[in-house]
């Protein structure tokens, strides 16, 4: 019975935490603080709730709960501040805890849509790194404990929470506003909020399906995260292109792999197996994107080209010619030679393999694609098609070598092999 | 994980303006949270139609059926972390419905190894 009670307030938690954690960061201006207050909520109500059963509105509880806590936290620092200040502050400070706790009531009854935007640009803040972006995020606005994001990285729990003490810490000391960027700032501030997202998407989208589901799941709290951004801003055209390009991804998911978990390629994928609702999803997120009416950035442009492959009811149906076209301005922006050789397989599809392969060659002296095996993959499968085997098997061996992947190389030794029969 | 949500009101009382406000902001906060995928009501089922099939015969009736009892009035399709999360906004929309039953159901999804649905 107890333990139903503790499911209950953990699904209570993940659905609320980020909202209860944002409106106290508001007032409290410490998101360590906001944190640690909403955690002590959390407590009572895991000390309560068993006892005194689930409330009626447990969302409303866990809020009032942090309120109060938030309003002790005040008036602690206000008896504090009363012992070490000077005449003149102290003035100051005398009317601030009721102004604040005042400001408290109305924040906490607000929409709480500024702050959890303010949350968010600030666990992204360019002060952390990169890993304590994530795991700060995933805590923060994912409402993910510790074990769940230390489970899902495949890292020690005490790692995780190591980091997230110290994000926190870094947080306060460089006394990193609780604001949303503006001006210049926020472009470069945004793309940083952006990159956090789509890392933990790609992390869970990386992961099979089968093992611990903590890490697949991360494809669904970074939707969440997308939409609550896309739903916070909504003229930001790369917010919606990366919402669109997570949707339309994941729409595949069911169909990438066969019923041995074997990878499906995405051309010889069963369509009927793709989520129809997250590709309308996507296909509307990418709609409005591109109304918004600015030039398109990587994520437009990246959710522009699966939203070719969502389009199309066959593979033969894929509108390859736009796919190129878009892969060619994503390379004008990210000037990624990666980038220019996904360009030759989609020109080849629309032009032929000749035209594909005079861009693959092209690449062979970037330094960059060196040892990538999917260069001399792609340019096996033009030389094949062109009927030129016994450079197409040289080529399919040389990207066999390059594989990290055990059952990518033994498919690709039998490309070489099967070359010219 | 996905769930079908359902619910049925009480069919003596029809809902009051403020009821159908209070659910339409109940959901507008879910979709905020980024949690319902998409939400539907569903006309009273008495005048549709039921198809059977056994025995390799189709049999089709027509509505309307005086005495049903298993109505669906609204349905959402919501994407969260666990079912005890998909209990939990259920129980949040039952608060704000009023008088009524809801169900929760998981949309089987292959990807994600689920319980095991049709074959």
């Amino acid at each position: 019975m107890s333990s139903e009670t503790h499911r209950a307030i953990h699904a209570v938690w993940s659905i609320e935490s980020a909202r209860v954690i944002a409106s106290l960061a508001r007032i409290v201006r410490d998101v360590g603080l906001a944190e640690e207050l909403a955690q002590d909520a959390l407590l009572a109500a895991l000390e309560q709730w068993p006892e005194q059963g689930i409330p009626e509105n447990p969302a409303a509880w866990l809020m009032a709960a942090a309120k109060n806590r938030a309003i002790n936290s005040l008036r602690r620092g206000k008896m504090l501040e009363r012992k070490h200040g000077e005449l003149g502050y102290e003035l100051e400070i005398e009317q601030r805890p009721e102004q604040l706790i005042e400001q408290l009531e109305s924040a906490l009854d607000d929409d709480v849509g500024d702050d959890l935007l303010r949350l968010i640009f600030t666990s992204c803040h360019p002060v952390l790194s990169t890993e304590a972006r994530v795991a700060l995020t995933l805590r923060l606005l994912g409402g993910l404990t510790t074990d769940e994001i230390a489970r899902a990285f495949l890292v020690p729990e005490p790692t995780i929470a190591q980091r997230i003490v110290r994000a926190k810490k870094t947080l306060a000391e460089k006394q990193v506003p609780f604001e949303v960027p503006r001006g210049d700032e926020l472009s470069l501030r945004l793309a940083s909020v952006l990159e956090v997202v789509y890392l933990i998407f790609n992390e869970g989208y990386a992961a099979s399906a089968g093992d611990d589901l903590m890490r697949p799941a991360l494809v669904e709290d970074a939707l969440r995260l997308g939409r609550i951004l896309a739903g916070l801003a909504p003229n930001e055209p790369e917010v919606h292109g990366l919402l669109a390009l997570m949707e339309l991804n994941a729409s595949r998911l069911a169909a990438r792999t066969n019923s041995a978990g074997e990878p499906v390629l995405l051309l010889e994928q069963d369509r009927g197996r793709w989520d129809h609702l997250a590709i309308g999803r996507g296909l509307a997120a990418l709609t409005h994107a591109e109304s918004l009416g600015r030039a398109p950035g990587p994520y437009v442009l990246q959710a522009g080209i699966t939203a070719c492959h969502a389009r199309a009811r066959t593979p033969e149906a894929t509108d390859w010619p736009l796919i190129a076209s878009l892969y060619a301005a994503l390379n004008m922006l990210l000037k990624s030679p990666v980038v220019e050789l996904n360009r030759a397989v989609a020109v080849s599809m629309a032009e032929g393999p000749a035209a594909g392969l005079a861009i693959a060659d092209a690449l062979l002296s970037e330094p960059a694609l060196r040892s990538y095996h999917l260069l001399p993959g792609a340019r096996a499968e033009f030389l094949e098609k062109l009927g030129r085997f016994d450079e197409a098997r040289t080529e399919f061996e040389r990207a066999a070598l390059l594989t990290q992947n055990a059952k990518q190389r033994d498919r690709l030794k039998q490309r070489a092999r099967n070359c010219g029969h | 994980m996905k769930f079908l949500l359902t619910y049925q009101g009480d069919t003596t009382k029809p809902p009051t303006a403020e009821t159908m406000a209070a659910i339409g902001k109940y959901t507008q906060e879910m979709v905020a949270k980024g949690i319902v995928l998409m939400t539907g009501g569903l006309v009273r089922p008495d005048h549709g139609t039921k198809l059977a099939y056994a025995a390799g015969k189709l049999t089709i009736t027509d509505g309307p059926f005086p005495e049903t009892k298993e109505l669906i009035d609204g349905f959402a399709l919501v994407q969260c972390g666990s079912k005890r999360e998909a209990i939990e906004l259920a129980s949040g929309f039952m608060r704000v419905a009023g008088d009524g039953l809801g169900e929760v159901l998981q949309v089987f999804d292959a990807s994600e190894g689920g319980p095991p649905g049709p074959p």
